[in-house]
């Protein structure tokens, strides 16, 4: 059973120079355990195809249940030089958690909560009326 | 410090933040507000601000937050920490003491601590001193850097901050300071510690670390449930207050805002960290897999059990130089085909500026909503069933000179009328002119060669 690490981690990466770093985030023992084993330097490398031209680093972070991705070459030459949009880097870490991994049955059902927007769409209907539902898929 | 413990707080985590954020700090009562304001790509912001105005060099919001604190500082509930200072902290200090003049607050006593930057002594430096300046993370020899150094600013730690603190200063401001050491220094000079006490100076580079992006660790780019965290309009800062023994405990303002959770923290512990067992701070190696985090009740996490070992001999240091012109034009698609019409569109471009002879050096083609983002972590669009419903082409090109990197621009204007259909449909149209690019070096240098040009200046607002 493949499910998307989306579903069962959460991200942040951030960038020194041309390097950026990617930590992903497991809620508990077991699933800290599952990503260990399967989220690889060398899976997350291939993932990332061209966006990463050099090496990628791994290190596991058990205190806070914590990978983090050491990406060499990724931000186009660096913030100050990168014509990329996201030349910071900010937005690899949603880049990551798409990435499907073999889960037990155990874990096959996990889901991680989708956004509430109650109190922006309370917000924003002051502004464009009557547009909630198209808002909503 | 009622307690024995001091109470420090990040008020500032870029250059561009808030400052109305430091209000709920202040009047939350708070020793030490530190203003962490330099990220790489600011020194580069800062650099171009110098090159037009001998002046200029440092953040130019300052006396912004300045304006806040001055009232607290006057009155000794609170110090100031601010690496502002960026490429020129003596204009940044002048810029300080003006705001207190201004405000009618003589007496304060503000602290420049120069010496990080190293430029006008680079040549010596790699002939005389022995400085290699390899880059950091590819190796290349400094033979190879590309063109003359345009700032080198050398990561200092805390210490000559917290000798400043121990000559009375009530605001100190630095050039580049490591983020995390701002906090630790009135830490470290609060409780005494000593230099090579390395647990506890990597316990208040943790808390710095926690600290010094401000919203980030309560609630700002959190993946968790973003949305559920109250009043996301208004998130306060953080704030600690550590022991003697080097635990904390991270806190925010009793306002609606944010939230603290091991959760929210341990995102922020990562942000920007490479091994996380051995984070290279100019003051201690800190291990950031030994940190003990416990939820309390009310917005409060405690941390603890950190280690730490020595210091390394060398100091971080960042060099830059020119690296060309780039522009950019976004043009927005809608369906039936949104993305082919704008890959189209972005071959007709291309071709139109090889017609015009303009020499571009390097090419960035995105397509927002499609894959601009994701690169190849994108699935493939396969067929017409995932076709996205609109798509805004982003085209960005490098150019040697400024005057060419304006003109490939102006070769799109003709595909209003000329272009595959619906096209320039007003998602904005990228800067009007050419922005210079600065490509960073990073790279090592020996604490003794920078620490023996290091001062702290004081001067008392009169």
């Amino acid at each position: 059973m493949k499910l998307a690490l989306r579903e069962l981690c959460g991200y942040r990466a951030g960038d020194k120079g041309d390097i950026a770093n990617v930590a992903i985030f497991a809620d508990d023992d077991e699933t800290y355990s599952l990503i260990a084993r399967e989220v690889t330097s060398e899976r997350v490398k291939e993932h990332f195809g061209s966006m990463v031209q050099g090496r990628v680093d791994r290190y596991e972070v058990p205190n806070v249940r914590a990978l983090n991705f050491v990406l060499y070459g990724a931000l186009g030459g660096g913030g100050p030089r990168s014509l990329r949009s996201d030349s910071l880097g900010k937005t690899l870490g949603g880049a990551l958690v798409r990435l499907e991994i073999d889960v037990p049955a155990s874990l096959a059902g996990r889901r991680r909560a989708r956004p509430d927007l109650e109190w922006a769409d309370a917000i924003l209907d002051l502004i464009v009326p009557n547009t909630r539902a198209e808002r909503r898929p | 410090m009622p307690d024995g413990s001091v109470v420090v707080a990040g008020g500032q985590g870029f250059y561009g933040d808030t400052p109305t954020a430091v209000d709920a700090l202040l009047e939350e009562g708070i020793d030490y507000l530190c203003l962490e304001a330099l990220a790489e790509l600011t020194l580069a912001i800062l650099q171009k601000d110098r090159q037009r105005d001998e002046a200029r060099g440092y953040t130019r919001d300052l006396p912004a937050y300045l304006a806040r604190a001055l009232p607290y500082v006057v009155d000794g509930r609170t110090k100031v920490i601010t690496n502002a200072g960026g490429i020129n902290p003596t204009a940044a200090a002048h810029a300080a003491i003006e705001s207190a003049r201004q405000l009618g607050l003589p007496g304060i006593t503000v602290a420049t601590v120069v010496g990080d930057d190293v430029l006008g002594r680079l040549d010596r430096l790699r002939e005389h001193e022995g400085q290699s300046f390899a880059h950091l993370d590819t190796g290349a020899a400094f033979e190879t850097f590309p063109g003359p150094p345009l700032f080198a600013s050398a990561y200092l730690g805390a210490r000559p901050i917290a000798e400043a603190l121990a000559q009375g200063a009530d605001i100190v401001i630095t050039g580049r300071v490591a983020d995390a050491s701002l906090f630790l220094a009135p830490i470290a000079h609060e409780h005494g510690w000593a230099w090579d006490d390395w647990d506890r100076l990597a316990a208040g580079i943790v808390v710095g670390h926690l600290l010094e992006c401000s919203g980030q660790s309560i609630g700002g780019n959190y993946s968790g449930d973003w949305w559920a965290l109250p009043h996301p309009w208004d998130l306060p800062y953080p704030i600690a207050t550590v022991d003697d023994d080097g635990t904390a405990v991270i806190s925010k303002p009793a306002r609606a805002g944010g939230r603290v959770s091991t959760d929210t923290l341990r995102h922020q512990l990562l942000y920007e960290v490479h091994d996380p067992a051995r984070y290279l701070a100019p003051d201690v190696v800190a291990d950031f897999t030994s940190v003990a985090f416990e939820d309390m009740p009310g917005d409060r996490v405690r941390i603890s059990r950190v280690r730490g070992t020595a210091a390394t001999d060398t100091y971080k240091l960042l060099l830059s130089a020119h690296a060309g012109w780039s522009g950019e034009t976004r043009v927005a698609f809608s369906w039936p085909d949104a993305y082919e019409k704008a890959k189209a569109t972005a071959a007709i471009f291309v071709k139109r500026v090889e017609m015009a002879g303009l020499p571009v050096d390097e090419w960035c083609v995105e397509y927002w909503g499609v894959n601009a983002l994701g690169g190849p972590t994108v699935p493939p669009l396969a067929d017409g069933s995932c076709e996205p419903p609109e798509c805004v082409l982003r085209v960005a090109w490098r150019c040697t000179d400024q005057r060419t990197a304006g003109l490939v621009g102006r070769e799109l204007v003709p595909l209003t009328l000329s272009a595959p259909p619906a096209g320039l449909t007003g998602a904005g149209r990228g800067p009007a002119s050419a922005t210079e690019l600065l490509s960073i070096w990073p790279t090592l240098i020996d604490k003794a060669v920078v620490d023996s040009e290091v001062r702290v200046v004081l001067e008392t607002v009169s």
